[in-house]
């Protein structure tokens, strides 16, 4: 029981702190403080029980290697998405207590996600992060975008969970159970029918990662939602979600490898070339970061359908290095403001060399790893991707790979352009918080300097993909 | 044979005859007692406080929305609650505390709702 206590302790301090919030006036920073820290403690907590390995409540909740990861790689994009967006948050007035909650109770949804060894517990997770999703893009409720995100992601989501619902209601009705490993025994008895049911689930997820041709719904989302939770949308939900796609591939499914694979790749190949040719055309950086989360996906995805313990291992280094590109690239963006008003068009950037270089250096340096340019932490993420294709002989998804990865290199150089290159228009505030601060700092310690020793995340994730299963 | 067969039923017959009769009195007791001041709005069929027959693109308060979404959650609530009475000698304890968690994590949104005002319709 002891491997539940993150769990635990949060659903019971949201629902405590939802309590407080209510009755005490104002509290709305107390309880940003008492959930970092609580989201600091629980790295920790899970940390010590790393290498445990239970399931519980009759195999429906598995605690595991993988789910360790997969939950230690939440908790730090939701850390770092709160240190940055506190600043954003205070000078948009968005100074609600709820705000701090729902990210507390989505997190509860995406642990559920991440553990979950069963149909049911699987979809009351994507559920709870989803509805508290729906209400974070809509937050800001003076601004007619940020509803018009709310609703577009809800009517949207809510279309995508019916089909996820109706997979889940197939596999149960040809199998009679929603347990994973009952559904995997079960193949040999009903095993075309049981494709039908993989195809909606697969459809349901792939929306969740936002991956072609259920993408539509991110750039809208990304541009009309607050800046914070756009951070928060371009991390936490997709490693989730990714977390019960390895899950649900792997178990339940892992007699079907060879159908599966052929699907995930074609949504792989979609999203990389989408992405690389939809994004050249974007003004709007917070657009333009939703594009590339897009390829991003298509990345970990090619990743994904190679099906071997490398791939795996090369996908979850992937999940790692994005998260904490997304994490800089955000910290960036919530630099660029003047008097406390935020800009969000790429032409905005112009001049930050000037007056903010350090930021502008560690924007461009961000952009060339979101590229994969050596020696950044983002190039040895699709480098292992790539070789992990290649050791299984897909030569056309790795040409593929690899063509897109040239072609979105262009966008991600504008940027660079626009901060060097452009006329300087006026001067932005200087960064004072340090919250920004820390996480650009750490973000781009890590980006430079992952070349000096990668075995070191690597080896982690060698070890939870050979333990997996 | 059929007299006693039909006796199982005199219950039936003089309970019947009470609640017709019961209900034509109170209608009698009103139409005589009762003080008449007629009016059109008294007739027409009423709606949830809209024209029942109208453009459906009209206006009306969102609050509405508010009220019928707290509805729902707690009609649901007791939907879940029936099967779980029915049930509540087989499932034993671990399906009484079950429905106890859900019960409280239920009223912790509910003391929310109520705390923030949901509830007031000013």
């Amino acid at each position: 029981m002891n491997l539940l206590i993150p769990e635990f302790a949060l659903i019971i301090s949201s629902l405590g702190l939802l309590m407080l919030g209510v009755f005490k006036k104002n509290s709305q920073k107390l309880i940003n403080n008492f959930i970092l820290v609580l989201l600091v403690i629980l790295i920790g907590i899970i940390g010590v029980n790393y290498k445990d390995n239970q399931n519980f409540f009759n195999n429906t909740y598995s605690v595991d290697l993988l789910s360790n990861f997969m939950k230690i790689t939440v908790l730090i994009a939701v850390i770092f998405t709160n240190l940055i967006s506190s600043q954003y948050l205070r000078n948009q007035s968005l100074t609600r207590f709820e705000y701090s909650i729902l990210i507390l109770f989505s997190v509860v949804g995406m642990f559920t996600m991440i553990s979950a060894n069963n149909l049911i517990i699987f979809y009351l997770g994507l559920e709870l992060q989803s509805l508290c999703l729906y209400i974070l893009a809509s937050i800001n409720t003076t601004s007619v975008k940020s509803s018009e995100a709310g609703l577009k992601y809800f009517v949207l989501g809510s279309l995508s969970s019916g089909l996820l619902l109706y997979g889940c209601s197939l596999v149960y009705g040809f199998t009679g159970s929603t347990d994973y490993y009952v559904i995997a025994n079960s193949f040999l008895t009903s095993g075309d029918a049981l494709k039908f049911g993989l195809v909606f689930i697969l459809c349901g997820i792939a929306f969740k990662i936002s991956a072609v041709p259920f993408h539509m719904w991110a750039p809208d989302v990304y541009e009309g939602s607050p800046t914070s939770v756009t951070t928060f949308f371009a991390m936490a939900p997709k490693i989730a979600a990714l977390a019960a796609l390895i899950r649900f591939l792997h178990i339940p499914y892992a007699n079907f490898y060879a159908d599966w694979k052929a699907i995930i790749i074609v949504i792989s190949i979609a999203s990389m070339i989408l992405s690389a040719v939809a994004a050249i055309g974007q003004n709007n950086i917070k657009r333009l970061m939703a594009f590339s989360s897009i390829g991003h996906i298509g990345f970990i995805l090619a990743g994904l359908a190679v099906g071997t313990k490398q791939s795996l291992s090369a996908v979850l280094v992937y999940v790692f290095i994005y998260v904490l590109m997304n994490i800089g690239t955000f910290a960036c963006i919530m630099c660029i403001h003047r008097k406390g008003a935020y800009f969000e068009k790429i032409s905005d950037l112009s001049g930050l060399s000037k007056n903010h270089p350090v930021v502008a250096f560690s924007l461009s340096m961000l952009m060339f790893s979101l590229a994969g340019i050596p020696p950044l932490a983002g190039f040895f993420a699709k480098f292992y991707i790539i070789s992990s294709i290649i050791e299984q002989k897909i030569y056309y998804l790795a040409v593929i790979g690899l063509i897109s990865a040239v072609i979105s290199a262009f966008y991600y150089l504008r940027v660079i352009k626009v901060i060097y290159f452009d006329q300087p228009v006026d001067n932005y505030d200087p960064v004072e918080n340090i919250g920004i601060k820390f996480s650009l700092a750490v973000a781009i310690i890590f980006i430079l300097f992952y070349f000096i020793q990668p075995s070191l995340l690597s080896n982690i994730a060698d070890n939870v993909a050979l333990n997996f299963k | 044979m059929l007299l006693e067969y039909l006796q199982n039923y005199l219950s039936i017959l003089i309970f019947l005859v009470i609640a017709i009769g019961l209900g034509f009195a109170f209608i009698i007791v009103n139409f005589i007692c009762a003080p008449s001041h007629p009016d059109s709005e008294k007739l027409s069929p009423y709606e949830c406080g809209f024209e029942p027959f109208s453009d459906s693109r009209m206006k009306f308060d969102v609050r509405f929305y508010l009220v019928a979404i707290l509805f729902i959650i707690f009609d649901l609530e007791v939907a879940f609650l029936f099967p779980w009475a029915v049930t509540l000698s087989k499932i034993g304890a671990l399906g009484f505390w079950s429905m106890m968690i859900f019960l409280s994590v239920l009223t912790v949104g509910f003391i929310y709702e109520w705390k923030s005002g949901a509830l007031d319709w000013e």
